[in-house]
């Protein structure tokens, strides 16, 4: 599944400021984090702002700050805000009609519902958590030596 | 598939003291009215029939009540399984279920800590469920959780068809 630019954009922005809600980042910094491009991200954190999951405080220390509620905005209320997904084969589409087209439509169909499922799932709290437990698991895993290392034992 | 009711996922503190424990036969009725709230269905006799094969756990078989100030706030149900479609031994979660005034109290979290910690004790290392795609708040629970999508796939199909061509006198028809 390809998402968007600014649906990635938006994503990253919603998840890094979910991170701490006290916490306010200007557009700057948030892009500078995912190196992408500020003047980009602006209009998506506009987007974001209209749909209260972020505000925007002026002035010294000011910046964005998440103000929705992480344990209940899911990854499709953000994608939704950019993106129509789940659109698969629509029906007025060249040949969408045919037999073989109305076959392909209902596999299609099957992917859509699974792909809307398991967005409509995962909380933006659920993904930040599995970050930190992948975050974990890379710090407990052994460290590996670089290739080639071995050979001189 | 899951027998699923919202499970309380995280939040607010301020709940009383959540102990899990096995069920016992006084719990039943309470189970049973449970349900009943959750569903719209009473189903004594499939938990009844649940109670006795699930109650003992010497086959790695747990039922488990969640009690919240000595009142009983939720059930899970599980069990080991090994080898079906060629999947390792893994433990099975196949009900789960907290009273509605429960929720967000961490009492789901707590029935599958402690499912999860007899599953483990059993010598699994992977636990499992089975869900209705569009239950998106069960899904939602289980996924925050930390459970993700498996390797294995469900797949369907009516039976009507076969059923006729196989009914008697279907041929002569």
């Amino acid at each position: 599944m390809k998402l968007q630019k600014a649906t990635r954009f938006g994503l990253y922005a919603a998840l890094e400021l979910a991170r701490d809600p006290d916490r306010h980042l200007s557009a700057g910094e948030i892009a500078e984090k995912y190196d992408i491009s500020t003047n980009h991200l602006a209009k998506v954190l506009r987007v974001l702002g209209r749909a209260n999951l972020i505000e925007s405080v002026r002035g010294a220390g000011g910046g964005y700050h998440f103000s929705g509620n992480a344990r209940r905005v899911t990854l499709l209320d953000v994608i939704r805000l950019f993106e129509d997904v789940g659109g698969g084969m629509r029906r007025r589409e060249p040949g969408a009609d045919t037999q073989i087209g109305r076959g392909l439509r209902v596999v299609l169909a099957e992917i859509d519902d699974i792909a809307l499922a398991t967005l409509r799932s995962i909380t933006l709290r659920t993904l930040l958590d599995l970050v930190q437990r992948q975050r974990a698991a890379a710090q407990a895993a052994p460290v590996r030596p670089p290739e080639g290392a071995g050979a001189q034992e | 598939m899951t027998q699923a009711a919202v499970p309380g996922d995280a939040a607010d503190a301020g709940a009383g003291a959540i102990a899990v424990r096995p069920v016992v036969a006084e719990d039943l009725p309470r189970v049973i009215e449970l349900d009943r709230r959750n569903t719209g269905v009473a189903k004594p006799d499939y938990w009844r029939d649940l109670y006795a094969r699930y109650a003992d756990p010497g086959r790695s078989r747990y039922f488990l009540v969640a009690d919240v100030e000595g009142a009983l706030a939720g059930f899970v149900i599980g069990e080991v399984r090994a080898w079906e479609f060629g999947s390792e031994p893994c433990g099975w979660v196949f009900a789960i279920q907290v009273k509605p005034e429960a929720r967000q109290h961490h009492v789901g979290t707590a029935l599958v800590d402690a499912i999860g910690e007899r599953f483990r004790r059993a010598g699994v290392g992977k636990i499992r469920t089975m869900l209705r795609r569009n239950d998106h708040v069960i899904m939602a629970f289980f996924r925050s959780q930390g459970m993700m999508a498996g390797p294995f796939i469900q797949l369907e199909k009516d039976l009507d068809d076969q059923v006729l061509r196989a009914a008697p006198g279907a041929a002569r028809r």
